[in-house]
């Protein structure tokens, strides 16, 4: 996997921790003096692990369906693709009748979709969202911004291709793709996860040094654990 | 067995069989209301099996992720109190098998249920560290409180009226006819238990708590997998087991599972119909309103009783 972002500075220098996120001395109401750094003290470290699928190929195939018919998506928009997913919550389209569902939590998600073009400012929330979410997880880049760059392509702070950063499942190509292209796109990824190829996460933790050396490459005010759930 | 004259083991089956009934029940009568609610918007709605499929999807998640004793408990004490509710008062009048673990002090036991799953996710709430967490059960807390002075006035009229904390007694007393209901008998000590009803059922105006869209989604923020497949199955059930409760001390009871089913989706609907066309309470707002009118009129119950 290359990285093909090379119109990114990437030898800069280094930019200074934000204040509050230093380690430093604290006085505590009762006077006693205490050492925190919020990077370790609110995140955890811990390395992404390969989980592996059930036991029995019986129980696994009826775990897919079951995560197939109820995707639940995480209502978080990073371009101007989120305005077609709006129409889907709404008679015209529904997309409640397929399981398809917005959760206001990572947590509960299954689903992140990257709508639009990605600003290296939003990748790094994006980042953040994705690896709080549970494992099996599906990305789904919607327009061709997530694509090739689309009409960003010599932009100076959106990154071109997605899949350098986070595993894509789907693509749904267009600018901007209708709310029926986006359906049909929920309708693939089912087909694919029904058939078990939607293991994203694991390929995230199998190359997780690499993904995160990109991530690196782009953010350059990296002011977060490597790993944060 | 002299410390439980008439308890059998077998009862423990039957119970069992009540629970298996009530959480099938909910978990297609609330998906029922959803897609009633989506038909009256104009869509399709989500299928009536939609709960089954969330609620084994989620079991499937691969990764769990604690944040201590606490937050694990909390979905449990959360499924607790819906399962002891439903498993201490009799949900089929006059059946031997529905019994469950009816006793003489049942109603009280029963007020403690009510109030036992917000307590326990107070607790893993606060232990999963989102802000979220901590304001909605706050608030949560603040409004099941104030929520609860009208209905603990309402049954304790109740049960001056009856002479007795026995909830098959209560239902006993309303047999025959529609106006042996103590709706009929009672309304002031119904009115009032019906307010903590409403403002209990976690739905408009009354779901400052949760709080779609102004602290995404309140306690259960952190929550996922496994954890939220308990609160998913308490979330059928403890409106249910709720709704008996209900059923039993104002509406009669019933003596058929078809009764029953009827019951439940029309006192279930109260809330629904109130919850569509009212917008939500701040939580000093849904707390002045119980303590301006659910409050006096709660006292006026125990004085008129």
């Amino acid at each position: 996997m290359k990285d093909v972002d090379d119109k990114f500075r990437k030898t800069d220098t280094e930019v200074p921790l934000r204040e509050e996120l230093r380690p430093r001395k604290v006085t505590t109401p009762d006077g006693q003096e205490i050492d925190i750094d919020p990077l370790r003290d609110y995140f955890c470290e811990a390395k992404p692990k390969v989980h592996p699928k059930a036991y029995s190929k019986i129980v696994e195939d009826f775990y897919n369906w079951a995560r197939a018919n109820s995707l639940w998506i995480l209502g978080f928009g990073t371009g101007c693709g989120a305005i077609e997913m709006r129409p889907l919550m709404t008679p015209r389209f529904d997309a409640y009748r397929y399981g398809i569902q917005w959760r206001p939590t990572p947590r509960q998600a299954n689903l992140l979709v990257i709508s639009g073009y990605l600003s290296v400012k939003t990748l790094k929330r994006a980042i953040r969202a994705y690896e709080q979410m549970p494992q099996p997880k599906y990305v789904m880049g919607l327009g061709s911004c997530t694509i090739n760059g689309g009409m960003y392509w010599d932009s100076y702070n959106t990154i071109k291709r997605l899949d350098d950063y986070l595993p894509v499942d789907m693509y749904v190509a267009g600018c901007m793709p209708r709310p029926e292209a986006l359906l049909h796109g929920f309708m693939e990824l089912k087909r694919v996860i029904r058939e078990g190829k939607g293991e994203g996460a694991n390929k995230y933790a199998e190359n997780f040094d690499q993904y995160k050396a990109n991530q690196k490459a782009v953010i350059k005010d990296w002011d977060m654990p490597d790993y944060n759930w | 067995m002299t410390a439980f004259p008439n308890f059998e083991w077998v009862q423990i089956a039957y119970a069992l069989l009540t629970l298996f009934i009530v959480i099938n029940y909910g978990m297609v009568m609330t998906a029922v209301v959803r897609k009633i609610g989506a038909r009256v918007g104009g869509r399709y709605g989500i299928p009536v099996w939609q709960n089954y499929v969330d609620l084994l999807k989620n079991i499937a998640l691969r990764s769990k992720i604690s944040h201590g004793v606490m937050y694990y408990l909390g979905p449990v004490f959360r499924l607790t109190g819906g399962v002891g509710l439903l498993m201490f008062v009799p949900t089929i009048y006059g059946s031997e098998w529905h019994q469950n673990f009816s006793y003489a002090g049942d109603l009280i036991l029963a007020l403690y249920f009510v109030f036992f799953g917000t307590l326990g996710m107070a607790l893993g709430a606060g232990e999963s560290g989102h802000p979220h967490s901590a304001i909605g059960v706050s608030r949560g807390l603040a409004q099941v409180t104030m929520a609860e002075l009208p209905l603990a006035l309402g049954v304790y009229a109740l049960s001056l009226q009856y002479g007795t904390l026995d909830i098959t007694k209560i239902v006993a007393a309303q047999q025959g006819s529609i106006f042996n209901w103590t709706l009929f008998t009672n309304p002031l000590a119904t009115v009032a238990a019906m307010v903590a009803f409403v403002g209990t059922m976690m739905r408009s105006p009354f779901d400052v708590a949760m709080a779609p869209q102004e602290i995404p989604i309140g306690p259960p923020t952190e929550y996922h997998s496994s954890y939220l497949a308990l609160m998913q199955t308490n979330r059928v059930l403890f409106p249910v087991a709720k709704t008996v409760i209900y059923m039993n001390l104002f509406f009669g009871g019933a003596t058929s599972w078809a009764e029953f089913a009827i019951k439940v989706f029309c006192l279930y609907m109260i809330s629904v119909v109130i919850g569509v066309v009212h917008p939500r309470f701040r939580v000093e707002q849904s707390i002045r309103f119980f303590l301006k009118w659910g409050l006096p009129l709660g006292v006026l119950a125990i004085l008129t009783v």
